[in-house]
């Protein structure tokens, strides 16, 4: 790619969307990144981003098993990912080690059992794209699983918004009045699991987690309202998704790591300049120059 | 044989026990309060006060004994709304990005559809919580952006939102304002009247003398537990404070 044709705007945008692999991997990462982006909120509030860590890099053998048995491997990476979350409890349960401790040590045993499958079943897996993600090399059965699962999320997420924000916000109160916290919890959780499956794609399982609490954590800057919050996850994750992508077509740079990139600079500049919350907070700056 | 009619009472524990994985954090706890009751639960920190709040709201499970919420279980007790719990303000993450209006609505979601739409009807419930907690001026606030007096007014709005006849309060004292406080104590008169039932905890002795009917002394068990002017005395307070004389603990002016 020759740097004059950054020159004009237009080109940067348009050129790459004359290939048929850029288009798939602008819609289905905008869609990954918005679905991830919704749950953010809800994570980010609930204090839940080790546990996204944890779940997300949980997923990994779950993800390798499917490919191996032929299954979607959606089904897999949801197995393991709410069975890891049953092994942090139990162990924390009955043993005097830390939870902090405990999630670490789960989640990095899980990891490895996948890497190590991964060496052992010799299958067409990519070991790199899992690691890494492959946006630009989405294959058609993929698409259509990662639009069936965002389309999932969305929807439970949808329905259950309010009760989700209360159960994040006074899960005792949500108890006292009848509300089923139990099954909250493990759909907040069986949501993490899916929205990691569909992010991995796009950024691999090493930075899912990114995806799963960064636009959260920006939006939580910018904003004192619940909705507000959603929305702006929401957006600032599909434009660090589109950015990443742009950037690492014309740079030649890795996708994943450019799209997370992106989202840690989203949230930085929130982080020195966001009205209310901001170490320089931009309000009071433009209030003293009137 | 006389037997005991269990519809008077809206709060029955009976010999109840809470235990975290094998720790016993309550044991042989009893409790009976009818309508119109105010109730002061007073312990040390630790002692179980929150512990027998969590029984009482289903929020724990007792291992022993029962509990039976206006002569049933807890379970339809939190269908029909019967418990409003109002929490400490420490025990909620204030910088929740939530109005007060949405906050004194949650109260309104266990009457509600799937999809917690607000009736007309629960929207006119939050507008009255909120006018009688003197809030109406803070309608789209962030609780982040309140008093510690007026975040407690909030949360005391959603438990009448809910219309909830018994209320558990934790802490209801603690860090307010005298606005707040003097607002509370009429707001407790108020409740009172309409029958309602009280539980509250509090390290606060005068509060104890000034509004409660019962007191209940725990500290892990029941220490004691009668009426306030007869059970409130200065050696049932030094045993529930582990041997240490109220005084000590309080000051000489309680």
């Amino acid at each position: 790619m020759e740097l004059c044709s950054f020159l004009t705007l237009d080109s940067f945008i348009t050129d790459p969307l004359t290939y048929d692999f850029m288009r798939k991997a602008l819609l289905m990462s905008s869609l990954v990144a918005a679905v991830c982006g919704f749950l953010s909120s809800y994570l980010t509030l609930k204090g839940w981003a080790l546990m996204g860590d944890a779940v997300s890099h949980s997923v990994m053998p779950g993800v390798v098993v499917a490919y191996a048995l032929g299954l979607p491997f959606s089904l897999g990476a949801f197995f393991f990912g709410v069975g890891s979350v049953a092994l942090i409890g139990f162990i924390k349960q009955k043993s005097r080690v830390k939870e902090d401790t405990v999630i670490g040590l789960v989640f990095t045993g899980f990891f490895a059992l996948g890497i190590v499958l991964v060496s052992k079943i010799k299958s067409n897996i990519d070991l790199h794209s899992i690691l890494f993600g492959s946006p630009l090399g989405i294959s058609l059965s993929d698409v259509k699983q990662t639009i069936f699962i965002s389309l999932l999320v969305v929807i439970l997420l949808s329905i259950f918004r309010k009760d989700l924000m209360l159960y994040c916000f006074d899960p005792r109160h949500a108890k006292t009045v009848g509300i089923n916290v139990f099954f909250l919890h493990y759909l907040l959780l069986t949501c993490l699991s899916l929205a990691a499956v569909v992010g991995l794609q796009s950024v691999g399982i090493i930075l899912v987690v990114a995806m799963l609490i960064t636009p959260g954590a920006t939006a939580y800057l910018l904003t004192d309202k619940f909705d507000n919050m959603t929305v702006i996850s929401v957006l600032s994750a599909i434009i660090s998704s589109l950015i990443g992508i742009y950037v690492s077509f014309w740079f030649d740079l890795e996708t994943g790591g450019s799209i997370v990139l992106a989202q840690t600079f989203i949230f930085l500049f929130a982080f020195l300049f966001a009205p209310r919350y901001g170490i320089f907070k931009l309000k009071k700056l433009f209030a003293g120059y009137k | 044989m006389e037997s005991i009619n269990y519809q008077n009472f809206r709060i029955d524990a009976e010999n109840i026990c809470v235990d975290y994985n094998g720790k016993v954090a309550l044991y042989d706890a009893n409790l009976r309060l009818k309508p119109g009751q105010i109730c002061g639960l007073v312990g040390m920190n630790g002692a179980g006060k929150t512990t027998f709040f969590n029984a009482l709201t289903g929020f724990v499970n007792i291992s022993k004994g029962k509990i039976r919420i206006n002569g049933e279980s807890v379970r339809s007790a939190q269908k029909d709304q019967t418990i409003a719990y109002v929490p400490q303000n420490e025990g909620i993450d204030s910088q929740f990005p939530i109005s007060v209006w949405d906050v004194v609505m949650m109260g309104r979601y266990g009457s509600m559809n799937i999809f917690r739409c607000p009736r007309e009807s629960d929207v006119q419930a939050v507008k009255d919580a909120i006018e009688r907690v003197d809030l109406t001026d803070h309608l789209s606030t962030p609780i982040g952006n309140l008093s510690g007096g007026q975040r407690k007014r909030t949360f005391l709005a959603r438990a009448i939102a809910q219309r909830a006849s018994i209320l558990l309060l934790d802490e209801p004292f603690s860090g307010v304002d005298i606005r707040t406080e003097k607002l509370i104590s009429e707001l407790f008169i108020q409740f009172k009247n309409e029958g309602k039932t009280i539980l509250l905890s509090t390290h606060d002795m005068i509060h104890v003398r000034e509004f409660c009917d019962l007191v209940l002394l725990i500290n892990k068990t029941v220490v004691a537990y009668g009426e306030t002017s007869e059970v409130f005395t200065p050696e049932n307070i030094t045993t529930t404070f582990g041997g240490i004389s109220p005084d000590f603990l309080f000051g000489p002016e309680s």
